[in-house]
């Protein structure tokens, strides 16, 4: 087989041969047992009352019509969650607890969990959780990441300021060479304010859990998590329990894209099952999906380089608001990731980045497919366009001059290995039929000559 | 709550008697009290295709559909397309087209797919895009799923079929 220059191989060895997939004779027979295919005798069910407030305090929770509903089985608040302020990153050691697995005081988001309702069944549940009467006091709230860090601003989080905090900042910095002297000897100067809408996973199968309590004290959790150990962890650590009490059991997931990953819903429904001896399945609705579970950061970028009239960049400075909404769950881990790519594979000798992960009263965001870094790639390669048309230079050669080599040093200090944007470049540019210059095409990734 | 009531219809061939209340949908009682769980439930509200079965022959939604309307249908879930081993040739080609990935909405496209086909033997590319216009899928992108589906029509149009197809087509 030949797909334009690029050899794809076929024949005798693994290498280019079709391999079944795996599961496949399950899916295409209705015969893999997703979460929400798990039934179980005398399985009862959670439904979650929810805030229907971005900011509120809570003054009172009533639950005498609920409980008249038939079918309910118990109601569960703050006050019966063994360990119910946490952080998920605290996990491996890092940010504050900060979020509720049930809210007590104060609600945050639009959908922040209050009470969970266990009921015979699904529609008994929801039934009783309509009917829970909660009192709220509704609060300022901040839905934009700069009004956010501004003065006066509601205050989302319990510290002073709506951002997280890294060592001792409330930004992830990295300096590099400098910047601001760099910049003013440069040619150009490009400026760009970015902007990413969170985006929402999707997923068709929606999260969810099955736990059965074990007559040895134990918990079988099926799971769709895409974290299996973080959620189990989770568990263990909101209930107080031993990890060797809880079973996951995991690996089917239809459709994750990240969003999986907070282990939002195994804590309570293991709960659930423990303080009523049955096994309860807590599946979100669709609208919980869209709603209430994490999405993509949104994101906003200012990114300024100073640029020669070769096309080069001298300096690049950015300042990034990455918005987690109400609680900053995998957030700081896309500060992190923002952190170390915005120079992209290219190589930027003088460069200042502050990023803020800023907590506002939108749905909390996290994980999805290269979060982070997807975010500062747009801005970037927008960017390099940019200088292209300000320079007069074709946009394949404003990379190939930028592009990175095997021992530069990347802003945040980790030498390049085994670079291959030049390469890669040159192969995209065979298939797509566009011819190089010849000095292009005469290019490696291999370290500078010195 | 309504009273419940007494539905008498066919699942895959065999007479069934089910008691439900009458607006509990077809996909709640196919799941919950038939354990047809093949049958998904990604949205409950119409929009995603993933509960699509064939009622008297035709694509419908379960989720959408109340069971008192069922009375006396023919009802048709992706349990009933196979027998153990032997896939359905729209099955199989799926399996060979790589057109599933989580596999989660797989159900639902291949009894669109089969609604389709029974309609329209060898619909174009266009009209095989319309027929699974309401079945959403994130993980391939569809190219592989429309593949699949031309590869399933020329199949079925040669006559290639398993013996759990020819029992029951």
């Amino acid at each position: 087989m030949n797909e334009g220059n690029v050899r794809v191989p076929a024949g005798d060895g693994p290498v280019g041969a079709s391999v079944e997939q795996r599961d496949s004779r399950w899916h295409v027979s209705g015969h893999t047992i997703y979460v929400d295919d798990v039934i179980l005798p005398g399985m009862a069910h959670m439904v979650l009352a929810r805030s229907p407030f971005p900011h509120a305090r809570i003054r009172r929770i009533d639950l005498t019509d609920a409980q008249k509903v038939p079918g309910f089985v118990r109601a569960l608040t703050a006050a019966d969650v063994p360990k119910n302020i946490y952080t998920i990153l605290g996990l491996i050691g890092f940010g504050l607890d900060e979020e509720r697995a049930l809210a007590d005081e104060r609600v945050r988001y639009v959908g922040e969990p209050i009470v969970a309702i266990i009921a015979d069944t699904r529609v008994a549940a929801s039934e009783a959780a309509k009917l829970v009467r909660i009192d709220y006091e509704e609060l300022p709230a901040v839905f934009d990441v700069e009004e956010a860090l501004a003065p006066g601003a509601p205050a989302v989080t319990e510290w002073g300021i709506n951002a997280f905090n890294f060592d001792g900042r409330p930004f992830r910095q990295v300096r590099f060479g400098d910047a601001d002297a760099a910049m003013k000897g440069a040619d150009h100067v490009v400026e760009g304010r970015y902007q990413m809408s969170p985006i929402e996973h999707a997923p068709v199968e929606t999260t969810g859990c099955v736990v059965r309590p074990e007559p040895d004290g134990r918990f079988t959790v099926w799971s769709n998590t895409q974290a299996l150990n973080m959620s189990l962890d989770l568990t263990a650590h909101i209930l107080q329990i031993p990890t060797r009490r809880l079973h996951f059991i995991g690996g089917t997931v239809g459709g994750g894209f990240g969003g999986k990953v907070d282990g939002m819903v195994e804590p309570l429904a293991t709960l659930g099952a423990w303080l009523t001896g049955r096994p309860v399945k807590y599946v979100y609705s669709r609208d919980e999906e869209m709603i209430v579970s994490s999405t993509r950061n949104g994101v906003r970028i200012y990114m300024t380089d100073g640029v020669t009239n070769d096309g080069l960049i001298v300096a690049r400075k950015v300042r990034s608001y990455i918005d987690c909404g109400a609680y900053s769950r995998h957030t700081p881990y896309a500060v992190q990731k923002h952190a170390a790519n915005l120079a992209g594979p290219y190589f930027i000798p003088n460069a200042a980045f502050d990023i803020y992960c800023v907590y506002t009263n939108r749905q909390p965001s996290s994980a999805m497919r290269g979060f982070g870094v997807t975010e500062a790639s747009f801005a970037m390669e927008v960017q390099m366009d940019r200088i292209a048309e300000l320079t007069g230079l074709d946009p394949w050669t404003v990379r190939f001059r930028n592009a990175y080599h095997d021992g530069d040093l990347r802003p945040h200090r980790k030498p390049v290995e085994d670079a291959t944007l030049i390469e890669a470049m040159q192969a995209a540019a065979r298939l797509v039929g566009h011819r190089l210059a010849p000095e292009l095409l005469a290019m490696s990734s291999k370290p500078r000559e010195v | 709550m309504t009273e419940s009531i007494t539905v008498r219809f066919v699942v895959n061939g065999v007479e069934t008697t089910v008691f439900a209340d009458p607006l509990t949908s077809l996909q709640t009682v196919l799941r919950d009290q038939l354990l047809l769980t093949g049958t998904k439930a990604g949205c409950r509200q119409g929009g995603c295709g993933s509960c699509s079965v064939l009622v008297d022959g035709r694509l419908e939604l379960a989720c959408l559909r109340p069971i008192a309307e069922v009375e006396g249908r023919r009802v048709e879930t992706i349990e009933g397309l196979s027998a153990g081993e032997s896939l359905h040739p729209i099955q199989t080609a799926f399996v060979e087209n790589f057109a599933l990935q989580c596999g989660f909405c797989t159900p639902g496209m291949v009894m669109a797919t089969k609604a389709l086909l029974a309609e329209n033997a060898q619909p174009t590319k266009d009209e095989v895009i319309v027929a699974l216009s309401g079945n959403i899928c994130r993980c391939t992108g569809y190219e592989p799923i429309l593949a699949a589906v031309e590869v399933a029509a020329s199949r079925l149009a040669d006559g290639a079929q398993t013996g759990a197809s020819r029992e029951r087509r």
